[in-house]
């Protein structure tokens, strides 16, 4: 196996409020290979949001990292200044977030914002610069590129203006991509371009993705290995296929349960009862205990942290060897 | 708990028409102002954002409209309920014009249909408690006045929608999306309605509340015997809650089958094309169909089929007539379809 592209470990994010310190990632530990493409999945509040934020620096105050270690090909990116980090952002990790609207600046025209982040992290010239822009564009899908690069960005339609966010994430070929919500603002016709879009230029140029989503069929298209979180913590990590067709955590079960599908009819969606605990009042043990069906004496008491179970790594007791209990 | 509701419910004739919408359509003047269009010489701008759409449902059904954003399915739940008026066609409700809504002797038609937003943050009023969201209709109505008889009504709808009359005295903040969610059906439930319109009402929910949600859905419209008109851009979710589903694109419905016919057997090209861009869980590292093209701009749509640009089939035909949306002998009865490739036999 090749040396991991992104490390995390360990990483904790808290909030220090008036009423106490709140801890939205809580120990989360995972790494991308050069070229993989890794989903992060869980419900509003699991936690992946803030994830990909803290790899990028991007955190809000009072949000920081309180602990852990995040390591691009190597070397700790967490610790560094804001200017080496800025640096670091867009040149070494591209970003592409939900709203291409709010990505974009209004003022300046796609071809101003496209050659200012080229210029500033590849040492060309303006006509280099540009040039590129234009291939940047073309590479995107968007027609007439030479025409549109002097468009500003509400003459795009959403799904152009998308491809226009991806292009700018590429423009310095960073070595990863953290896509936050890509799709989620755009229609389902629109919604499968700007995927596919994303899957060849990264797959084309081993880009490592870094795909935080709450939609499993994006996920289930697009990545290699997913990474389902819950409550600030994952609970099972594993290739797509293993995660989907045969997840070792009851929460998984329950999420992909709860999915209405297309293949299968169904008179009633499988239902989790309950809902995710707010940062303030996690439970002790495994936070998903009270809704778990599954759950025994030892989960209430103790955390499991991430085991072996098949293909995948759970955090759940049900998985653990030692315990006496026999796996699921 | 709710033997009156059952028994109301059974005893209601089931097939029975209970909507009919006759080619509504409804249009926004969204010109320039006024010394813009003097000055300028800038035109009036129309706003088609429903044109001629005829649907009936039946007592007991769920029909859905499905469509990309801008295609006009909440202007359609607007119309339905009275909060916009139809600028060509009619509404009718229990055969009567929906447009008397307005007046002293429709007021207890407006109680028999009631309305589910999508954001439940935004249609709960954040000073007011659970009780009081929940008994307002009743007040508005003038149905009880007896704060006895209220409280326990307020008790029976919170245990409905499987919530406990213990959190009446909290209010909205207190609540995660989908107990706000509850909230609003609570209240929409308040009047005994027959029809709710529910515009994308787990479009806001995570997949897991969306689960409860839609479960309780179900189980309200077989215990209440409810009629639903289900709006939401999401297919998996309307194959699951409806029994017949209406396709839109830029205004108009291009298709309306049962559920089973529409996605098994899609007709018209737009909706294959929507059903080709799911992505499927079970389609794990295989390519989907990618789509060409966006929606056009609705201030400026193409001419004839709206959907020509984008249609592998078009001909010269569907660039200049606008096809109706109709029945073919040869898919069956119950399948309607606007599009001139099926017409003419060019698709299947």
């Amino acid at each position: 196996m090749t040396a991991p592209l992104l490390e995390v470990r360990n990483l904790r994010v808290e909030f220090p409020t008036r009423r106490g310190t709140l801890l939205a990632v809580d120990d989360v530990s995972f790494s991308i290979a050069p070229g993989e493409v890794l989903g992060v999945v869980g419900e509003s509040g699991a936690g992946k949001s803030l994830t990909g934020a803290a790899v990028i620096g991007l955190l809000e105050p009072p949000g920081r990292i309180a602990r852990g270690e995040v390591k691009l090909a190597g070397l700790r990116i967490d610790n560094l200044p804001p200017d080496e980090m800025r640096k670091v952002r867009g040149r070494e990790i591209g970003a592409i977030f939900q709203d291409p609207l709010t990505s974009l600046n209004p003022l300046y025209t796609v071809g101003q914002q496209l050659t200012e982040t080229i210029t500033t992290h590849l040492h060309v010239s303006q006509q280099q610069a540009r040039a590129r822009a234009v291939e940047l564009l073309a590479a995107t899908g968007i027609p007439a590129p030479e025409r549109r690069i002097d468009h500003y960005p509400h003459q795009f339609s959403g799904g152009m203006r998308q491809r226009v966010v991806i292009a700018l994430a590429l423009a310095a070929d960073p070595k990863l991509v953290i896509a936050d919500e890509p799709t989620t603002a755009l229609d389902v016709s629109i919604q499968a371009q700007i995927i596919q879009l994303l899957k060849r230029l990264c797959r084309e140029k081993q880009t490592a993705v870094m795909l935080i989503t709450h939609d499993m069929g994006v996920i289930a298209e697009t990545a290699d290995r997913v990474a389902v979180m819950y409550a600030g913590r994952i609970a099972e990590i594993g290739p797509v296929a293993d995660v989907i067709h045969r997840p070792r955590h009851p929460y998984t079960g329950g999420l992909m349960g709860s999915i209405p599908s297309m293949e299968h009819e169904a008179e009633r969606l499988a239902q989790i009862e309950g809902g995710m605990p707010r940062l303030t009042e996690i439970p002790p043990g495994c936070a998903f205990h009270p809704r778990c069906e599954k759950a025994f004496d030892r989960c209430s008491r103790e955390r499991p942290e991430l085991m072996p179970a098949g293909a995948s790594q759970a955090a759940c007791w049900l998985h653990d060897a030692s315990g006496g209990k026999a796996a699921a | 708990m709710n033997a009156v509701l059952k028994s109301k419910a059974e005893g209601r004739a089931p097939g029975e028409e209970i909507v009919k919408a006759e080619g509504i359509s409804k249009y926004f003047d969204v010109s320039p102002p006024w010394l813009n269009r003097v000055l300028e010489g800038k035109p009036r701008t129309v706003l088609h954002a429903v044109d001629d759409v005829s649907f009936t449902i039946r007592r007991g059904e769920t029909l859905s409209l499905v469509g990309e954003s801008g295609c006009g399915k909440s202007t359609v739940a607007r119309v339905l309920v009275g909060l916009y008026a139809p600028t060509k066609g009619r509404v009718e409700f229990f055969g009567r014009d929906l447009a008397e809504m307005n007046t002293a002797a429709g007021r207890n038609l407006r109680q028999k249909l009631q309305m589910i937003f999508q954001d439940p943050y935004a249609s709960l009023n954040p000073r007011w408690r659970v009780a009081e969201i929940v008994a307002e209709p009743l007040k508005a109505h003038g149905l009880m006045s007896d704060p006895g008889q209220v409280t326990a009504r307020v008790d029976e709808l919170l245990g409905l929608v499987r919530l406990s009359p213990a959190d009446k005295v909290k209010y909205p903040h207190q609540f995660s999306g989908g107990q706000r969610q509850r909230i609003s059906i609570a209240r929409a439930l308040a009047t005994n309605p027959e029809f709710l319109v529910c515009d994308e009402p787990t479009s806001a929910l995570d997949v897991s509340v969306q689960a409860q949600v839609l479960n309780l859905m179900k189980d309200l419209q077989r215990d209440l015997g409810l009629t639903y008109l289900f709006i939401s851009h999401n297919l998996a979710v309307v194959r699951h809650i409806s029994d017949r589903v209406g396709v839109m694109y830029l205004g108009r419905i291009v298709e309306l089958a049962p559920k089973a016919k529409l996605f098994a057997s899609p007709r018209h090209p737009y909706t294959r094309m929507l059903l080709d861009a799911i992505p499927d869980l079970d389609m794990t590292g295989r390519a989907r169909t990618p789509v060409a093209g966006e929606v056009p701009n609705p201030l400026n749509p193409p001419p004839g089929c709206t959907f020509h640009p984008r249609c592998p089939h078009a001909s010269e035909r569907c660039k200049r007539e606008a096809p109706v949306l109709k029945f073919h002998r040869r898919i069956g009865e119950e399948v309607l379809v606007a599009c001139h490739a099926v017409e003419d036999d060019r698709i299947g």
